[in-house]
């Protein structure tokens, strides 16, 4: 892939022409982002993602994507702008790369970020290889970060300027080739702005809710999406010591630092409330413990991924540990193989889970990301 | 801008935009029993004689319904629903696999819903059925088949069937056959007296006739039970307010599709063997589906047990899918197909492909190319200058997409 000229970040004072690819859920962010690129003078053609084999007519609430509608609501949001629309199905890659691994994640007791992996396997690799190839110099998206070029020309993955709409986290898995063909329009501006600069161009998804929770998952009851693919699997809830407190029906239903839900009939001895702090799916057992053993001291992540061409150097950085999660201070090393990212957190940190993601940054700079596999308890928990 | 899809729609005919418009402002319901009714429903009678003369049929055998998608559910429904309610036993469909989805998904809803059993008829490589075939799939059991349905040409490949043939096996076992007629309508001669038929499916846009009218011919034997009931028009096959000037549109575009029919596939065909030998000359490995024809003696007739559409050409281009060649070709103005039903606007592997035999990755890279009356030779050229270059750059991302 070669890279471009100029300083394509959506801003309307970019030069030089692009050949662009807009990716359109048929939200509002995505619609503002691809009309913001046409108006930069780039060469904008909408394209809507078809993920589900079998789409549902309606969204229900905020919940979902990729239904009739939003391709439908995406469609009228190119007329609008003025450029040419297509929908793409890319259900079969999706359903392997971020369908199937999530279910997998979790059946290894682990909580995935399946929005990470879309934006890596998806929209920042499937989509943007065949953009690519098609002759597209990049693809454009609605996801709320800024890349900042720097003077020696190096391209920088920023958070965006409205902290509470940062996305930052989802695209910390983008490496330095995925983020030279990458544009993020929206992240100078904040997410109300947004919604108001869509009315005022006439796109008639100003109003639509944002979306949350899992898209494929469209009754947001992620539980039961996972009985359905896993099967039940009854075991034991025990605690620290090991004394059996209780039973459940699949080990993957639970998350680290989980509270709510466990359904153990007697109170602990000490009268407070327990959580997860533990999910070993080989003998499918649940652990169970007061919440200062969910403290976290230090974690070691795998498959690390560099955003940048600068190498990265062992110091002081900032961590944020899941999506919206507050940075924490934290020293940042490297195994000497580089497999192995190892993360000592400044203060200990509550409810970290193995699958999430650990994303280093240096101020608003993205540094790179690895996936949390191992945690070190600040209080040993038995 | 060269237009290569008129198998999914034909621009509107002079003759016909001013049949239509000549009529728009005339208030009366060609139901009422006034003048102005009266005047209404002359205009829908002159518009039925146009269009059963047009097809070898008689007035009273035309049924004007809302398109293609409607006249095939009447049929197919009506017809098996008629059947049943007659004999219970008779609950089984013979239906070939290439059909149209308004066809094919009605014929399915009737297997869910209403007890159908439906016997799907083998097509060979071509996409054709065989007369054998059919023989074969009744003789199972005559006494349980309710209805036959095969198209008369395939709307992805262009495949002509021996709908004769295939009609006169119906006959001899006393089973009512519906054929699509939707894209050979203006391209091979119909005669629905002729065919032996039990009912037949035409469209107006297709044929340089207005959007939202059709017409199901429908033998006076033939009393297919109603999809819409109401007022009781059309022989109280098909309620719902008469649509005067869409009527007198369909009508002029069937009497010019029928008057023309010989040289417009005459000419499509000699222009058609030119777009394929063009895209071969510049893409070799292009597979050309459905039945080749017989470039030579293309008079687009197709003698009754074989042959293909005059206007359309189909071609399968290996490592491309068909939806970056449709983008890329898209952007050079040039408009094609990838012939396949969208309901999101994805494309899946064609079901006719399929039915052929085609591999789904091949399927997948699929378009079709067909031509119209308002076709030339300078689209061909634009074609024949771009398909080359497409094909390339679709072929690299066909590779990025498969990569891991």
């Amino acid at each position: 892939m070669s890279d471009f000229p100029g300083a394509p970040d959506g801003s309307p004072s970019a030069p030089g022409k692009l050949r662009v690819l807009a990716a359109m859920s048929g939200g509002v962010d995505s619609a503002v982002a691809a009309a913001r690129a046409a108006e930069a003078g780039h060469e904008v053609t909408g394209v809507h993602l078809a993920l589900s084999s079998n789409p549902q007519s309606f969204r229900t609430g905020a919940r979902g994507c990729c239904t009739l509608e939003d391709s439908r609501d995406a469609r009228r949001a190119a007329d609008v702008i003025g450029i040419p629309f297509y929908v793409w199905d890319l259900a079969e890659r999706f359903r392997e790369d971020v369908i199937d691994d999530f279910v997998a994640e979790y059946a290894a007791g682990r909580t995935p970020n399946p929005c990470l992996r879309c934006n890596e396997k998806i929209k920042f690799a499937a989509l943007l290889d065949k953009a690519v190839a098609l002759g597209f110099d990049a693809v454009v998206t609605g996801h709320y970060a800024q890349i900042v070029t720097g003077a020696d020309g190096v391209r920088e993955l920023h958070r965006a300027v409205d902290p509470a709409k940062d996305q930052s986290y989802v695209l910390g898995v983008l490496d330095a080739d995925q983020l030279a063909h990458a544009m993020f329009p929206l992240g100078d501006t904040p997410k109300e702005l947004v919604r108001a600069e869509a009315g005022r161009r006439g796109l008639a998804v100003a109003k639509k809710p944002d979306s949350h929770d899992i898209c494929f998952i469209a009754d947001g009851d992620t539980q039961g999406f996972l009985e359905q693919r896993l099967g039940t699997a009854p075991g034991e809830i025990v605690d620290v010591d090991g004394t059996r407190l209780g039973e459940h029906s699949g080990a993957y239903g639970f998350t680290i630092g989980q509270r709510k839900g466990l359904r153990i009939g007697h109170p602990a001895a000490d009268g407070k409330p327990r959580y997860v702090l533990d999910i070993s799916p080989v003998d499918n057992r649940v652990t169970v413990g007061p919440v200062e053993a969910l403290d976290v001291a230090a974690l070691t992540g795998i498959k690390p991924r560099w955003c940048g061409t600068t190498p990265f150097a062992p110091g002081a950085y900032t961590v944020q540990l899941r999506a919206h999660g507050e940075p924490v201070a934290a020293t940042a090393a490297l195994s000497e193989d580089g497999a192995e990212l190892r993360v000592a957190l400044a203060e200990p940190q509550r409810g970290i889970a193995p699958g999430q993601a650990a994303v280093l940054y240096d101020g608003t700079r993205v540094v790179g990301s690895a996936t949390i596999a191992t945690t070190e308890r600040a209080v040993l928990s038995g | 801008m060269p237009y290569l899809d008129h198998a999914a729609t034909t621009p509107m005919l002079p003759e016909a935009v001013s049949a239509m418009t000549a009529h728009l402002g005339s208030t009366g319901n060609a139901s009422s029993l006034h003048a102005a009714g009266r005047r209404a429903r002359r205009v829908v009678e002159e518009s039925r004689e146009t269009i059963a003369q047009a097809l070898g049929a008689r007035p009273s055998e035309v049924v004007l319904t809302g398109g293609g998608t409607e006249s095939d559910n009447l049929a197919v429904k009506g017809l098996y629903w008629a059947r049943r309610d007659a004999d219970p036993a008779r609950v089984r469909i013979l239906c070939s696999p290439v059909e149209h989805h308004a066809v094919l998904d009605a014929v399915e809803w009737l297997e869910r819903h209403e007890g159908a059993r439906v016997d799907w008829l083998p097509v060979d490589a071509l996409g054709r059925v065989h007369p054998e075939v059919l023989r074969e799939a009744v003789e199972r059991n005559p006494a349980d088949v309710a209805v036959i349905t095969v198209m008369w040409a395939n709307n992805e490949v262009g495949t002509i069937q021996p709908i004769v043939e295939l009609g006169a096996i119906a006959r001899e076992f006393d089973i009512p056959m519906h054929a699509d007629a939707v894209q050979a309508f203006g391209q091979v001669p119909l005669d629905f007296a002729a065919s032996g038929l039990d009912a037949l499916t035409v469209t107006g846009h297709k044929i340089g006739g207005p959007y939202g009218v059709g017409a199901l011919l429908l033998a006076r034997s033939a009393t297919p039970v109603p999809l819409l009931h109401g007022g009781g028009q059309e022989r109280d096959v098909r309620s719902g307010t008469l649509d005067v000037p869409a009527a007198a549109g369909f009508a002029a575009a069937a009497a010019i599709a029928a008057e023309r029919q010989p040289q417009h596939a005459r000419e499509l065909a000699l222009l058609r063997d030119e777009l394929v030998l063009a895209v071969q000359k510049a893409v070799p490995d292009a597979v050309l589906n459905g039945d080749p024809g017989d470039p030579g003696n293309a008079d687009g007739s197709g003698s009754q047990a074989g042959g293909r559409l005059s206007a359309s050409a189909h071609f399968s281009f290996p490592g491309c899918e068909g939806d970056a060649l449709l983008m890329l070709l898209d952007a050079r103005g040039i408009e094609c197909s990838t012939g396949s039903a969208c309901s999101a606007g994805v494309p899946q592997p064609s079901h006719v492909l399929l039915a052929m035999g085609v591999e789904p990755a091949l399927a997948r890279a699929s378009l079709r190319f067909s031509l119209g009356s308002t076709s030339t030779r300078a689209d061909v050229t634009a074609l024949a200058e771009a398909i080359g270059p497409v094909v390339e750059r679709a072929r690299m991302a066909g590779a990025a997409a498969r990569r891991p």
